[in-house]
C-alpha cells in the first residue's frame, strides 16, 4: 500500500512540476463565460469585523454578477504554510482567481502564484507580488475614514482627549492613528489621542477593559483598530461616543455609535471579476479610497449635532473630490519637530511603512 | 487488537459526524465524504498530507516516549516555539554567510532550544516534585510571549515595512525538497526516520524498556534500579528535543522565516496524535496522517459544500473521544478473554489508556 | 488619583476577576477530587454561546446563565463518562473537550453573530449607587456577588462539610477512600459536573455581562488562565479569590498605566507574568512541602476499583 501511494505521489509530483513549468502565453487572454472565484480568510466569517466585511463583499459580488460567477471561501486559515496549502488547493481546484485577504498571506500567495501562471491571484494589504504577472495587490485607504472620525471626535469631545484601542504597531495601524489625530487637531489644536495597545486583533474582554481604562483616564471618545465591537459596548455603557470598525456596528451600541468606517470591498471584487469576464484583467497594485467607493462611512447617528454632521460630511465630500488629504504638511512629530513641511503631502510609499507618530499622539 | 480501537474510533466518528452535521443543518454524509474520502483519492493532496503530518508525527513521537513512562509533558507547543526560535537565532546570525553547515547548525540549535525549554519542568519535577503537567502547560504561554517580543522588537526585519516578522531565510537556511517539483521537504523523511528510530529504541533497548517499566509498574522499576529522575529527564528531553526539531523544520521549511503566527497548536494536536497512534511510533505516523486529513479535507469541504472551519475541530475531538471510549471496550475483551495475563499490570498502571498496549507486550 | 478613578479601576478589576474566579472554583473542586479537567476553555465557550442563545431567544439573561450552566455541565458529562467510567486519560480527554467546545460553540453560534442581548440589570436600587463609594459596594453585576458567595460556599464545603471531607479523601487517596466505602466515582462525577456548570456560568459572564455579544472564541483563552489560577491558589478557595482579583488588578493596572501614557514594561512581560508567577508558586509550595504539597495526590490519575 505504501509503495502504491508513493508511486502515485511521484506521479502527482511530476504532474505538478509540469504544471509549474508549462508557462502559458501570458497576455493572450480571452474573455470567459463564467468565472470561479475563491476567497481565503484569516478569521471566521462570523467575526463581524475584517473577515465578515470581505465575506459580505463576496455575497454582494455574487448578487451583482449572478450566474457569471461562482464563489467559495476558506475561513480561519492560519498565516504561513496552512495558507500556502489552501491557496494552492484552490488554484488546483480550477478557480480562475483567488483573493487572499490578510497581510500574512502575502508570501504564500507569491509562492503559489509562481506555480500557477494561468490562475489570477489578488492579495489584500501586501507590498510586493514577488514579480508575478498573475498577482495583483489591493488595499483600501481606511485612513481617509479615520480623518472623518477624528473630525467628529474633536468636534464632540468635551475633554479634548480620545482613547484609541489599537492592536499592533504595524504601518496600517500607525497611519490610522496619525490620520485620526491630524484631523482632530485641525478642529482642536490641543487635541490628544491616547493609544492603548492590546496586542491582539481580537480579545473582546481585553478590548473592553482597555476602553474602560481610557474612559476613566479622561477620554470621552473611543476609537479602535481591533476587530470586536467590545470597545463600542464599553463606551455605550459609560455614555461616551465611539465608532464602528470595518462594518456598521450600530446594533451593538445604538447611542455611542456615531458612524463607522465600512470596508466596502464589493466594487473592487465586482470590477476584477468583470475584467476577467471581459478578458481585460491585468495585475495591478491599487490603493483605493472613498472616491472609488472602497471606504464608506456608515450613516451618521441621529444624535450627532448638525454642525458635526456637516463638518464630517465635508471631509467625506472633499476626500471624494480629491481636494482633501489629511497627510498634508505641516505635520509635526511627537517631539514637536516639523517632519513634513507646509504644503507637502506624505508620499504613499512612506505611508505604507510609517513608524512614527504625529504630535498629540500619546502611545 | 492494537488496531481495533482506532479503527472503531474512526468509523464511529464518521457515522456520528455525519449524523451530527445533518442535525446541524449541513450536508452530513457529504461532509464525511469530502473530508475523509475525496481528499484521499486526490493525488494533489497527498503532498499536503505529508507536509502537514510531518511536524505532528515528530512532536507526537517525542511525547509518546514520555507518555509511556507516565511523564505528562503537555508543553510541546512551547518547546516547538523555542526550537523554532533557537534555530531562527542561528539563521539570523548567518544571514550573510553561506555554507552547508548552516542548516545542520540550525537543526542542532532547534533541538537544544526545545530541550532547554523542556528541561525546566524536568528540573522542577526531579528536584522539587512539581507536577509536570501544570509547569509544562504554563511554559507554553511564556514561550508565545518570548516569540511576540522577539518579532516585535529585536528580530524584526529592518526591510520588512515595519511588520513584526524576521527576514526571509536564505537558500542555505531553507530545507531542500526531497521530491523535486513537490512540497515534500527534508522534514518529511526525517519525521518518518525519527518515528522508526524511536520504534526500534523503545522496542529493543534498555532505555526503551526502562520507559515502559516505569510507566507500567513504578515499584518494579525502582527495584530494577531504574531511577525515577532519569526517566523524567529522558522523557522530557526526548519530547522537548523532537518538538524543537519539528519547530525549526517548520520554520526553515514551509515558513521560510519566523513570524508571530508560527505557533498553530501543533504541540496540542500532537497529544491527540500520540494517543490516536496508541503511543506507538508507527501508529503515530498513521495517526498524524489521519489528523492531517482532517485539516486538509476540512479545507476542501469548506469550498465544496460550505462546511464551516469549526467542523474540523469537532471531527478531531470526536475521533479522540471515540478512541478513548473504544479503547476500554477492546481492553475489556482482552481481560475477559485472557484474565491471567492482562489483569495485574493494568491495575498496577492505574488502568491508564497509555498503558494497555504495552501491558500485552510485557505479559506476552 | 481621584475617587472616581479609583472606583472605576476597582470595578473593572472585579469584572475581569469574576469569570476567572468562578471557572477556577469549579476546576478547583474537580482537582480536589483528584481529576484534572483541561477542558475549561471548551466548556466556557459552550456556556458563552448557550447563555447568549438562550438570553436572546427568551429575553431573560437569568435563563441564559442557567442554560449555560446546564450545557457546559452536559459537556463535562462527556468528559466524566470517558475518564471515570471508561478510565480514559484525563489530559487527552480534557484537551479533546476544549477542541470540541471551540468547534461546537462556533457551529451553534453562527446565527447569533452580529446581534446584542439583554443583560443583567443591577440588583440594588439606584439610590444605592449614587456616590462612587456606594457604587463600589452595590454597583456590580449580580454575578460578581455570586462569585464571592460561591467562594465562601466552596470554602465551607471543602473545609467543613462531610461531603467535602469525602471529596478531599477521594482526591488524596482513591484506593483508601474506596476501601473505607466511599463512592469514588460518584463523588468525582459530581465534582466534574459542578466544574462544568461553573465554567459554563463563567463563559456566560463574557457573552452576557462583560461584552454582551457572541463571536467565535469569545473567551480568548481565559479558561487556561483559570486553570493556572487554581494552581496559583494552591487549591485553596480563599487564595483563588485573591489570585483572581490579583490577576484582574494586574491586567487592569497595565491598561490603566498605558491609558495614562506610561509604558513601564514590554507588554509581553506582563502577558507572561501570570504563568511565570504560577510556576514560581508551584515551585515554592512544592519545595515547602515536598511531594506535591497541597496538590491532590491523585490528580490526573485514573481510578479503577480493584475489589
Amino acid at each position: 500500500m505504501f509503495e502504491l501511494s508513493r508511486r502515485k505521489l511521484l506521479a502527482a509530483g511530476a504532474a505538478l512540476g509540469l504544471a509549474a513549468t508549462s508557462v502559458a502565453p501570458a497576455f493572450a487572454q480571452d474573455g470567459k463565460e463564467t468565472v470561479k472565484a475563491a476567497f481565503v480568510y484569516v478569521g471566521p466569517v462570523g467575526d463581524y469585523g475584517w473577515t465578515y466585511a470581505h465575506d459580505q463583499a463576496r455575497l454582494c459580488l455574487e448578487k451583482n454578477l449572478g450566474d457569471k460567477v461562482t464563489t467559495s471561501y476558506v475561513e480561519n486559515v492560519a498565516e504561513g504554510p496552512d495558507a500556502e496549502r489552501v491557496i494552492r488547493q484552490l488554484a488546483q481546484d480550477g478557480n480562475d482567481i483567488v483573493f487572499t485577504t490578510s497581510f500574512g498571506f502575502m508570501n504564500p500567495t507569491i509562492k503559489v502564484a509562481k506555480q500557477f501562471p494561468d490562475v489570477k491571484f489578488e492579495h489584500a494589504t501586501g507590498y510586493t507580488t514577488g514579480g508575478n504577472a498573475n498577482m495583483g495587490l489591493y488595499n483600501s485607504k481606511f485612513y481617509q475614514g479615520r480623518a472623518v472620525l477624528g473630525t467628529i471626535a474633536a468636534k464632540m469631545s468635551k475633554s479634548g482627549k480620545a482613547g484609541y484601542v489599537a492592536s499592533f504597531p504595524i504601518p496600517e495601524v500607525v497611519m490610522g492613528i496619525n490620520a485620526f489625530q491630524l484631523a482632530a487637531q485641525k478642529i482642536n489644536p490641543d487635541f490628544k489621542t491616547q493609544v492603548v495597545w492590546v496586542n491582539s486583533w481580537y480579545d473582546p474582554a481585553k478590548e473592553a477593559d482597555a476602553t474602560r481604562a481610557l474612559l476613566s483616564q479622561g477620554a470621552d471618545v473611543i476609537t479602535q483598530h481591533t476587530d470586536s465591537p467590545a470597545p463600542l459596548q464599553a463606551a455605550e455603557e459609560a455614555g461616551a461616543i465611539a465608532f464602528g470598525q470595518a462594518w456598521n456596528m450600530e446594533s451593538f451600541a445604538p447611542n455611542a455609535h456615531m458612524t463607522a468606517i465600512v470596508d466596502q470591498w464589493c466594487p473592487y471584487y465586482t470590477g476584477r471579476i468583470q475584467a476577467l469576464l471581459d478578458g481585460t484583467w491585468e495585475a495591478d497594485n491599487v490603493w483605493l479610497g472613498m472616491k472609488e467607493g472602497e471606504v464608506e462611512m456608515a450613516p451618521f447617528n441621529a444624535k450627532m449635532p448638525e454642525d458635526v454632521k456637516a463638518a464630517a460630511q465635508k471631509i467625506v465630500d472633499e476626500t471624494k473630490a480629491g481636494t482633501y488629504e489629511v497627510f498634508t504638511g505641516p505635520i509635526k512629530d511627537q517631539s514637536g519637530e516639523v517632519k513634513i513641511p507646509e504644503g507637502e503631502v506624505i508620499p504613499e510609499g512612506d505611508l505604507l511603512k510609517m513608524d512614527w507618530y504625529v504630535e498629540g499622539v500619546q502611545s | 487488537m492494537m488496531l481495533a480501537a482506532p479503527v472503531i474510533a474512526v468509523a464511529a466518528t464518521l457515522l456520528v459526524g455525519a449524523a451530527l452535521f445533518t442535525l446541524l443543518g449541513h450536508d452530513g454524509p457529504g461532509a464525511v465524504y469530502e473530508i475523509f474520502v475525496k481528499t484521499l483519492f486526490n493525488p494533489y493532496r497527498w503532498q499536503d498530507l505529508l507536509v502537514k503530518a510531518a511536524p505532528l508525527a515528530m512532536t507526537a513521537t517525542g511525547l509518546a516516549i514520555g507518555f509511556r513512562a507516565n511523564v505528562w509533558n503537555i508543553g510541546a507547543e512551547g518547546q516547538y516555539i523555542l526550537g523554532g526560535l533557537a534555530g531562527t537565532g542561528v539563521a539570523l546570525a548567518t544571514l550573510d554567510m553561506t555554507g552547508s553547515w548552516i542548516l545542520p547548525a540550525m537543526f542542532v540549535c532547534g533541538i537544544l532550544g526545545g530541550m532547554a525549554w523542556a528541561a525546566i519542568p524536568a528540573l522542577l519535577k526531579t528536584t522539587l516534585g512539581v507536577n509536570e503537567i501544570l509547569s509544562s502547560l504554563m511554559l507554553n504561554y511564556v514561550a508565545i510571549q518570548i516569540l511576540y517580543y522577539l518579532m516585535r522588537g529585536p528580530w524584526k526585519d529592518p526591510m520588512g515595512f515595519n511588520f513584526p516578522q524576521t527576514a526571509m531565510f536564505t537558500a542555505d537556511q531553507t530545507l531542500p525538497m526531497v521530491v523535486p517539483g513537490t512540497l515534500i521537504h527534508l522534514g518529511v523523511p526525517l519525521a518518518a526516520a525519527v518515528a522508526l528510530t524511536a520504534f526500534l529504541v523503545l522496542a529493543r533497548t534498555v532505555t526503551g524498556f526502562q520507559m515502559k517499566v516505569v510507566g507500567l509498574a513504578p515499584k518494579a522499576a525502582a527495584f530494577g534500579g531504574f531511577g525515577a529522575a532519569s526517566t523524567v529527564w529522558i522523557a522530557l528531553l526526548a519530547g522537548g528535543g523532537l518538538a524543537g526539531l519539528a519547530g525549526i523544520i517548520e520554520a526553515a521549511g514551509p515558513f521560510g522565516q519566523m513570524v508571530p503566527q508560527f505557533p498553530t497548536g501543533y504541540g496540542y494536536t500532537a497529544i491527540i496524535v500520540a494517543f490516536l497512534g496508541r503511543l506507538n511510533p508507527l501508529g503515530i505516523l498513521l495517526a498524524a496522517l489521519v489528523l492531517a486529513l482532517t485539516y486538509v479535507g476540512g479545507e476542501s469541504a469548506q469550498t465544496t459544500i460550505g462546511l464551516p472551519s469549526a467542523a474540523t475541530g469537532v471531527f478531531q475531538s470526536m475521533m479522540l473521544f471515540f478512541l478513548l471510549a473504544a479503547d476500554i471496550l477492546v481492553r475489556y475483551r482482552i481481560v475477559s478473554g485472557r484474565p491471567a495475563h492482562a489483569g495485574v499490570p493494568a491495575a498496577e498502571a492505574a488502568a491508564d489508556t497509555a498503558a494497555k498496549p504495552k501491558a500485552k507486550a510485557v505479559t506476552a | 488619583m481621584s475617587l472616581d478613578l479609583l472606583v472605576a479601576i476597582l470595578m473593572t478589576v472585579a469584572g475581569a476577576a469574576t469569570p476567572l474566579l468562578i471557572a477556577g472554583l469549579g476546576e478547583l473542586v474537580v482537582e480536589k477530587s483528584g481529576v484534572l479537567n483541561l477542558g475549561v476553555e471548551g466548556m466556557m465557550l459552550i456556556g458563552a454561546v448557550t447563555g447568549f442563545a438562550v438570553a436572546t431567544t427568551t429575553g431573560l439573561p437569568v435563563l441564559g446563565a442557567l442554560g449555560a450552566m446546564a450545557a457546559a455541565a452536559l459537556a463535562s458529562a462527556i468528559f466524566a463518562f470517558l475518564v471515570l467510567t471508561l478510565m480514559a486519560n484525563q489530559v487527552a480527554t480534557g484537551l479533546a473537550l476544549t477542541i470540541f467546545g471551540t468547534g461546537v460553540s462556533a457551529l451553534i453560534g453562527a446565527p447569533f453573530v452580529g446581534i446584542t442581548t439583554p443583560t443583567f440589570g443591577p440588583i440594588f436600587p439606584e439610590a444605592l449607587t449614587s456616590s462612587p463609594l456606594l457604587r463600589l459596594v452595590f454597583g456590580h453585576s449580580p454575578v460578581v456577588y455570586l462569585g464571592l458567595i460561591l467562594t465562601l460556599a466552596v470554602s465551607w464545603f471543602l473545609a467543613r462539610s462531610r461531603a467535602g471531607l469525602i471529596l478531599r479523601a477521594v482526591g488524596e487517596s482513591d484506593t483508601a477512600a474506596h476501601a473505607i466505602g466511599y463512592p469514588v466515582l460518584k463523588v468525582r462525577y459530581c465534582a466534574i459536573l459542578f466544574g462544568g456548570a461553573m465554567a459554563g456560568l463563567a463563559g456566560s459572564y463574557y457573552s452576557l455581562v462583560l461584552t454582551p455579544m457572541w463571536a467565535e472564541r469569545l473567551t480568548a483563552g481565559r479558561g487556561w488562565i483559570a486553570i493556572a489560577l487554581v494552581v496559583f491558589a494552591s487549591w485553596k478557595p480563599g487564595r483563588m479569590l485573591a489570585g483572581a482579583y490579583l490577576f484582574g488588578l494586574v491586567i487592569t493596572m497595565e491598561l490603566q498605566a498605558k491609558a495614562a501614557g506610561f509604558n513601564m514594561f514590554a507588554p509581553e512581560v506582563l502577558a507572561a507574568l501570570p504563568y511565570v508567577a504560577t510556576i514560581a508558586v508551584l515551585a515554592i509550595i512544592s519545595a515547602a512541602k515536598r511531594g506535591g504539597a497541597n496538590a491532590p495526590a491523585c490528580l490526573g490519575k485514573s481510578f479503577r476499583a480493584t475489589a
